[in-house]
């Protein structure tokens, strides 16, 4: 008799999921409401589930679902990115006539999917999950039917995502082929071999091609601006969090799980997309004038930051990854609950020069955006800083030197750009007001998200701590 | 076994003649009826190999949902072959790098696996014994047991695809109207009969 408790919280979030759509269907005009709110209580209730499941390694479903230490901590994050995302959608929703509970309800599965995702243990089941996740958020960045942005955007991410599945899958078969196993661990048995078989690393780069496709590093980055651009701005505040953590820990458990025998292969792979994410995402934001394009490239530059700590290829390694993707969700939950109060009484605006001379006319969210602006650019006395040093630390620690310096310069790149978002808003004429400040509950999550921010920097023991437990619990 | 031999040279040539007339025949029509041509002779190929389960899904499946489905999408679409194809010697030289890229890739792959050094590893491959049970039966055994968490899965992103289907194109039309049962059944004489005296030789 197997136990299903491993998957406590897929099955919370599935069947909330599941149950919700029919509260929807049969509550009418009210339904929006009711579903938002009840999803964000399906996922703190899975949240809270997470303190019964094991930090040792347990492997449940025939083997093809593991849960550990790494699992649970990217679990936590993805739930709360997933919570945050709904919470600030609520507004905007309202105001662009995008009232439909079914946002909520996609949301959730695309939140089972990444869970499933970073609880991978099998090639089935990596893929099960990555399509559970990409094909919600398809819908999701299409969502907005009658705009032809929202629905490019829609069309653009689903084809290009096909294109990467079909690679990660071809990458698959290769690697099922040469190794006779879908399952992690026989894979790894069979990779540790003398002269790894040239098929296998193959099916390897294949395999990590899509990946590399899912957390946008370059080159497989194209579609990243278009998409961020084009989806509605809770969307994108979503696609900016969650998803991203999802698929870097599924980088992590492929290559540390999976082919940890074939290090001296996968580590070149990863610097080179570390080398050109950074490059691109520093050097192709400073031409940027939407705030959400710049996000996107900012997010571009944040994986290559993320994978230099990566590219280390030891624990402690993983550990600064891990911390680096917890305040590089805080900072974008921040960022976003702001780029969403920037409402003018003709709609939304977008554009970087609407901030001209904020500091003058909303000082708090001046402040507020200055603070993530500070942290996303690594400065100190902010959360920021403290990501970027563990990743370079554990690249120098590697012996990694010209990648650590190579990330350096370019985060002095980037800073540019994102201090001048700090400089139109406290050094321009201001050319308008916004006709409402952020709502309440944006400056809730602002305004904790930037106390976060500043705390991390101050007190980053915990955080440490809980990281460095992940990753210690993936090397056992 | 000269039969199964000279059967599976019939299939494969069919085969690989109707793939080529999908993308060789002018009008999409026709592709589509090659393209059925060229599932079911695959189907007959998988029965050779002995994978009976596999031919029924290209049936079912391919051939009774997909294909079915492509034709009637090209018959509504009214789709001009010509004006598809005006791009194609454009496209040539890229596609033609590509697919020989691939092709090459394949051949290094396949070299690897024949004549690589350690075969023990494809030796290790789990094979099911043919002779005790059918495929059928025994992907029967496994899908709601061993597989029972990808099958689940598969089952949650069907349900994704349909919600999404929904999201993206239904529309509520205002004005449309829909029997209402209940209110069919409460409706009495005196709300719906009216008596009228015509008094004779008047009219109304």
């Amino acid at each position: 008799m197997q136990s299903l408790a491993p998957a406590i919280v897929e099955l919370i979030i599935v069947v909330g999921a599941m149950a919700l759509l029919m509260v929807g269907v049969f509550s009418g005009k009210k339904a929006f409401k009711t579903v938002s709110w009840l999803s964000v209580g399906v996922l703190v209730v899975a949240m809270i589930s997470t303190v019964s499941l094991p930090v040792e390694r347990t492997y449940a479903f025939n083997g093809m679902f593991v849960i550990d230490g790494f699992a649970i901590f990217n679990k936590i994050l993805i739930l709360i990115g997933a919570a945050m995302a709904i919470m600030m959608s609520f507004d905007f929703l309202a105001k662009e006539n995008l009232k439909r509970f079914e946002f909520a309800v996609l949301i959730l599965l695309a939140t089972a999917g990444m869970t499933m995702m970073v609880s991978a243990s099998n090639l089935i089941s990596l893929y099960m999950g990555i399509e559970l996740q990409s094909l919600a958020l398809y819908v999701l960045t299409a969502i907005n039917r009658d705009s032809s942005r929202s629905t490019e955007a829609g069309l653009k991410y689903f084809v290009l995502g096909a294109l990467s599945s079909g690679m990660l899958l071809y990458g698959s078969s290769l690697i099922y082929g040469f190794a006779g196993s879908l399952d992690f661990g026989e894979i790894s048995q069979a990779v540790a071999v003398e002269s790894v078989p040239f098929g296998m690393i193959f099916g390897l780069v294949f395999l990590l091609s899509g990946l590399a496709f899912k957390i946008s590093a370059v080159p497989f980055h194209m579609w990243t601006p278009d998409v961020y651009e084009g989806a509605p701005t809770p969307v994108t505040a979503f696609l900016a969090g969650a998803p991203k953590v999802a698929a870097m820990a599924l980088l992590i458990r492929v290559l540390f799980d999976v082919v940890p025998a074939m290090q001296d292969q996968w580590q070149q792979i990863i610097i080179f997309l570390s080398f050109a994410s950074m490059a691109v995402g520093a050097v192709l934001a400073l031409v940027q004038t939407n705030i959400k394009r710049l996000m996107a490239f900012s997010s571009i530059g944040h994986v290559g930051f993320a994978l230099v700590g990566l590219s280390a290829g030891t624990e402690s390694g993983v550990a600064s990854v891990l911390i680096y993707l917890t305040i590089y969700l805080v900072m974008n939950i921040g960022a976003f609950a702001l780029i969403m109060s920037m409402r003018r009484k003709e709609g939304m605006t977008e554009n970087i020069n609407d901030l001209a001379g904020l500091a003058r006319t909303r000082p708090g969210m001046a402040a507020a955006l200055a603070i993530f602006m500070f942290s996303l650019a690594g400065i100190p006395p902010m959360a920021g800083f403290i990501g970027k040093f563990f990743v370079f630390m554990m690249a120098l620690e590697a012996g990694l030197t010209t990648l650590a310096i190579f990330g350096v310069l370019m985060s002095v790149i980037g800073a540019f750009y994102y201090l001048r978002i700090v400089k139109i808003m406290y050094f321009d004429e201001p050319v308008g007001e916004f006709d409402v400040g952020p709502s309440r509950g944006m400056k809730i999550i602002s305004g904790g998200a930037a106390a976060l921010i500043v705390l991390g920097f101050v007190w980053p023991a915990p955080l440490i701590a809980a990281a460095n437990l992940a990753a210690t619990s993936l090397f056992m | 076994m000269i039969i199964q031999a000279l059967t599976f040279y019939l299939f494969a040539t069919i085969a690989v003649a109707a793939g080529f007339m999908v993308i060789a025949s002018r009008n999409p029509v026709h592709s589509v009826l090659y393209l059925i041509l060229a599932f079911f002779t695959s189907g007959g190929l998988f029965v050779l190999m002995g994978a009976e389960f596999l031919a029924m899904i290209m049936l079912i499946v391919y051939i009774g949902a997909v294909a079915v489905l492509f034709l009637f999408v090209v018959m509504m679409l009214d789709i001009n072959s010509v004006d598809m194809k005006q791009g194609f010697l454009q496209y040539l030289p890229i596609g033609g790098v590509i697919g020989a890229i691939l092709a090459i890739e394949l051949l290094f792959i396949v070299s690897s696996w024949s004549f690589g050094g350690d075969t023990s590893l494809i030796a290790a491959t789990a094979r099911p014994v043919v002779s005790e049970v059918g495929n059928t039966q025994s992907i029967g055994l496994v899908l709601y047991t061993d597989y029972i968490y990808a099958f689940q899965a598969a089952g949650i992103i069907l349900l994704v695809a349909m919600i999404g289907a929904i999201v993206l194109t239904h529309r509520s039309r205002p004005g449309v109207k829909k029997q209402n049962i209940t209110n069919q059944v409460h409706r009495t004489p005196e709300s719906a009969v009216e008596l009228k005296k015509i008094p004779p030789g008047q009219g109304i």
